[in-house]
């Protein structure tokens, strides 16, 4: 396996500022829905989705090596932006708190949500190259 | 925390998240399942769940000004939504409904039960070190 420095950069590079963009976008929503279910995640994660559905659809799924672009944008920038372990923390806490319905909810709207978000965004970019 | 050193910290966590997540995908690719993103999921999942619950019980000391760093940061860059999503739509697009299915199905399994992996060691940790 051949690792290329100026991939694994582009990846760091756009890791970091998704996660800055995560933490932004978390605060921004917390000042405005109240925090009964995990808001700021989930804004973060289908918003990424719906990202994610746009570069696909711009630059052709990651079979094909897109230079920087994909490993900038897509592995660094939106995989980073995104995140699971989070969802996986709130969905626990939810859950040993006994707010079951909103547990199984919050899950629920995550990845049906985040499953339409995604092929939205392959849609709005006009299907895939 | 004074903001700026907020985002500093989350960004930098993220950045090394990031890319360990970018060496797991490497080391475990293959065409037929994507097992990396499952693993990074699953192990960024027991990651925050064991650190949280170890924070909890652990009120004095430095361990909650490691929070942005390891949880924001590295957890929450390490693992990742949009490219399990965009895995799942791939699989689709390659007409193997079945391992579609199956992959959201497994996933969830694996992010929860190591959630709840994770609240135990955290646990049984924080009352080893008293």
């Amino acid at each position: 396996m051949s690792i290329d420095p100026l991939v694994l950069l582009a990846v760091a590079g756009g890791g970091g500022l998704g996660g800055m963009a995560r933490l932004a976008v978390g605060n921004l929503v917390a000042r405005w829905l109240d925090a009964g279910l995990p808001w700021g995640t989930l804004v973060v994660n289908l918003s990424g989705a719906l990202l994610m559905g746009l570069a696909a659809g711009m630059l052709g799924l990651p079979d094909r090596e897109a230079g920087l672009a994909w490993p900038l944008l897509a592995i660094g920038l939106l995989g980073g932006y995104t995140t699971v372990s989070s969802f996986s923390l709130q969905t626990l806490t939810l859950w040993q708190q006994r707010r079951r319905v909103a547990a199984v909810g919050y899950v629920a709207l995550t990845l049906g949500a985040g499953g339409a978000a995604l092929p939205a965004g392959v849609w709005l970019a006009g299907g895939l190259p | 925390m004074i903001a700026w050193r907020a985002y500093g910290a989350v960004g930098l966590g993220s950045a090394l998240g990031s890319t360990l997540r970018y060496l797991v995908s490497l080391a475990l690719t293959g065409p037929a399942f994507p097992w990396a993103t499952l693993a990074v999921n699953g192990l960024g999942s027991w990651l925050i769940v064991a650190f949280a619950a170890y924070a909890a019980r652990r009120t004095r000391g430095r361990v909650a000004r490691w929070q942005p760093f390891l949880v924001g940061g590295f957890c929450a860059g390490f693992t990742t939504f949009s490219l399990y999503g965009l895995e799942t739509l791939s699989l689709l697009y390659q007409g193997r409904l079945a391992t579609a299915l199956s992959y959201v199905a497994v996933s969830l399994v694996v992010w929860l039960g190591a959630a709840w992996a994770g609240y135990h060691t955290g646990q049984r940790l924080a009352v080893a070190r008293g």
